[in-house]
């Protein structure tokens, strides 16, 4: 569904993603993960087109998006979940979500706008609850229930989450990430960017590690879990002691 | 059969690129974790960033025997030692050991990896796999064993040696599948006849062979005699053991698994890349190991990629079975002769047994080869007059295989030494 060769991109003179090649295919979870700053915000903004990249190519679904304009990705069916949220606070919860569907028109699919609304509030009940309460008002975890309902309005067939653990109490995410699996399950792509390594392997399919703008290993997530590097690294050493999610 | 569907029967262009970004990971990590690439890099003024597609692979240097020897025991390990879980050493066929190590997750793709070998070899979780490799820093015995488990076969990790308890167990454990050297087979093979015991009775089903070069003649001999199917498997310790490829029941050619494993062939003499389906040397980088990741590791195997589709519907690029050592290869008279050449002739020859020894000798400044192989009794015993035919028909047929004379001798059945592990062929008396 997405193929990645060779993709550099940064900010101005500052390289931050050196040569990244990855691909998902349909029906995946696949997770990068690494540490701060390693580039897994930068990569995934470059899949959107919010940023350009420098240099190799994006491949969705036999495309090449390297060049388009992010409302042209979303409108081909690759929506982003971005990090922290950002849902637009002064507006409600279910003028948030139409926001979302905003591409469905333009796809002349008005008629299921109301059809996807629907299918929102049943994945996220507490946001049929907030259904005209203002978005600025929500708790965190309702804001990235908004956040991921947002994207999913627009229908994608590819959908990206950055950290969508960031700052959520552990109860919230694993709601967050048992949601994550219900889509995958219901036939949706997933590619999720996360610090909480443990969380995001535990649902995945297949993993990146990022370290400093390079891929260093492409494994299935189980054998990702398993390496000692990665334990290390992004597990902290002593597993036992970790929060259960 | 299967093991690994999705992988085996992997799309060529989602297979390059999963290569490309394995390719890209192994190369930073080599760089970043062992000195001696690292430094290698550098010195050639390689940038790991700078790998853009498969193609460039070929910028790399080689990694050869002799670097791993250097960096003997754990030089070129790319984790800490608390990591491994495993450690083998190269059965050290020619010169002296070099070490390899496994990582939890190394050992796990490595089972699995046999497994894929089993399973195209007709493996199942219904058969009883007799293991007559050596258990030992070898990797043949170890390797085996947790593929076959893998599968869910019942092993008997009988190890190498002792036939006629390897026979005893064969009848009494009723084994459907035979894991050895080929060499070890035909011995096992012979024994069974001597010993009278009908090998009707026996449950063998499969023989599943590595570890040495043989030839179709060969197999052929197997199969009638065990009446088997018998599959060749390919693998070496330095990149990882057996499970770097192996036989369909197809039987011709042997499906590299390319998802862990890039290949190139190369002339041995100029280095560079052969022309499609040309014999040369194989060269391997490993793409998924953890600890001992190699970089175009030279295998000193001589083999040729047949690229046509295979009908057993695995989309992995096979190589045809080894036909040969770049360091077995006898240079006669300035003549490249490789010891398989002679055992194809000889295997194409009525009346002669598949056990014969070359001996090289130097006669004054000629090198003189002969060629000592075994015939079956009544040929022995024959009049004069046919075994100097015999001789004659093998000696013709040799010359214009070899481009060179060689002496012929016939020796009687059992003269020539019979080994439980890789066949000694070649006796080089030459003092060089």
């Amino acid at each position: 569904m997405l193929k990645i060769r060779n993709l550099e991109a940064g900010y101005d003179s500052l390289k931050v993603l050196r040569h990244i090649s990855i691909h998902v295919s349909s029906g995946e979870i696949v997770t990068i993960i690494g540490a701060n700053g390693a580039g897994k915000t930068t990569l995934l903004k470059t899949i959107a087109g919010l940023i350009r990249s420098q240099a190799g190519e994006m491949l969705f679904e036999k495309r090449e998006i390297t060049r388009l304009a992010p409302e042209k990705i979303v409108f081909l069916g690759c929506s982003l979940v971005p990090e922290g949220r950002q849902v637009f606070a002064p507006m409600t919860v279910r003028e948030n979500l139409l926001l979302g569907g905003y591409v469905q028109y333009q796809r002349n699919k008005k008629k299921e706008v109301e059809e996807d609304l629907e299918r929102i509030f049943g994945l996220f009940p507490r946001l049929r609850e907030r259904e005209t309460q203002l978005a600025g008002t929500l708790s965190g975890g309702e804001q990235q229930m908004l956040a991921i309902g947002r994207a999913l309005m627009a229908r994608p067939k590819l959908v990206m989450m950055d950290e969508p653990s960031m700052g959520l109490a552990p109860l919230i995410v694993k709601d967050i990430f048992s949601i994550i699996r219900k889509l995958r399950d219901e036939g949706n792509t997933v590619l999720l960017v996360e610090q909480n390594a443990k969380a995001a392997l535990g649902i995945a399919d297949r993993g990146y590690v990022l370290e400093t703008g390079r891929i260093i290993l492409e494994e299935n997530a189980e054998d990702l879990l398993s390496n000692r590097d990665v334990q290390r690294a992004y597990l902290g050493r002593d597993l036992d002691t970790e929060t259960k999610i | 059969m299967f093991w690994e569907p999705e992988k085996e029967c992997m799309d060529r262009e989602e297979l390059r690129q999963l290569q490309l970004e394995q390719l890209q990971a192994t190369l930073s990590r080599v760089y970043m974790n062992v000195p001696f690439y690292r430094k290698k890099f550098d010195e050639l003024n390689i940038d790991p960033d700078e790998f853009r597609s498969l193609d460039d692979l070929r910028k790399l240097p080689f990694t050869t025997k002799n670097d791993l020897r250097d960096n003997y025991p754990y030089g070129l390990f790319a984790v800490p030692l608390r990591e491994v879980v495993r450690i083998h050493a190269s059965s050290g066929t020619t010169g002296m050991s070099t070490v390899v190590g496994y990582t939890k997750n190394d050992i796990k793709n490595w089972s699995n990896l046999v497994a894929r070998v089993l399973t195209a070899g007709g493996v199942t979780k219904d058969d009883v796999v007799q293991i007559a490799f050596g258990y030992s820093l070898f990797t043949g015995g170890f390797g085996l064993h947790y593929g076959a488990e893998r599968v869910g076969a019942s092993v008997i990790p009988i190890s190498s040696g002792n036939t006629a308890r390897q026979i005893k167990i064969m009848q009494d454990f009723k084994t459907t599948a035979l894991v050895c050297t080929p060499s070890y087979a035909l011995l096992i093979a012979d024994t069974i006849q001597e010993m009278g015991i009908d090998i009707n009775a026996l449950s063998l089903k499969y023989g599943l062979f590595g570890a040495e070069p043989w030839s179709e003649k060969m197999r052929q001999e197997i199969q009638g005699k065990l009446r088997i199917i018998a599959t060749d498997n390919y693998g070496l310790s330095e990149v990882m053991g057996p499970g770097v490829a192996g036989e369909c029941l197809e039987r011709n050619g042997l499906h590299i698994n390319e998802d862990h494993f890039l290949v190139e062939i190369i002339n041995p003499e100029t280095l560079e890349p052969v022309a499609p389906g040309e014999i040369g040397e194989l060269v391997i980088t490993t793409l998924t190991k953890e600890a001992f990741p190699v970089i175009r590791f030279r295998t000193r195997d001589l083999t040729r990629l047949m690229p046509e589709p295979c009908p057993c519907g695995r989309k992995t690029v096979k190589m045809q079975r080894v036909m040969g050592r770049t360091d077995d290869m006898l240079i006669i008279r300035g003549v490249n002769v490789f010891p398989s050449q002679i055992e194809n002739v000889l295997m194409s020859v009525e009346g002669t047994e598949p056990h014969y020894q070359i001996v090289v000798d130097r006669k004054g400044a000629l090198d003189e080869v002969t060629v000592m192989v075994e015939v079956s009794e009544s040929i022995f015993f024959d009049e004069m007059k046919k075994q100097h035919e015999l001789i004659e028909t093998i000696k013709r047929r040799l010359a214009s295989e070899l481009s060179i004379s060689v002496q012929v001798k016939l020796v009687e059945k059992k003269t020539i030494e019979r080994t439980e592990g890789k066949a000694k062929r070649v006796i080089d008396n030459r003092k060089l």
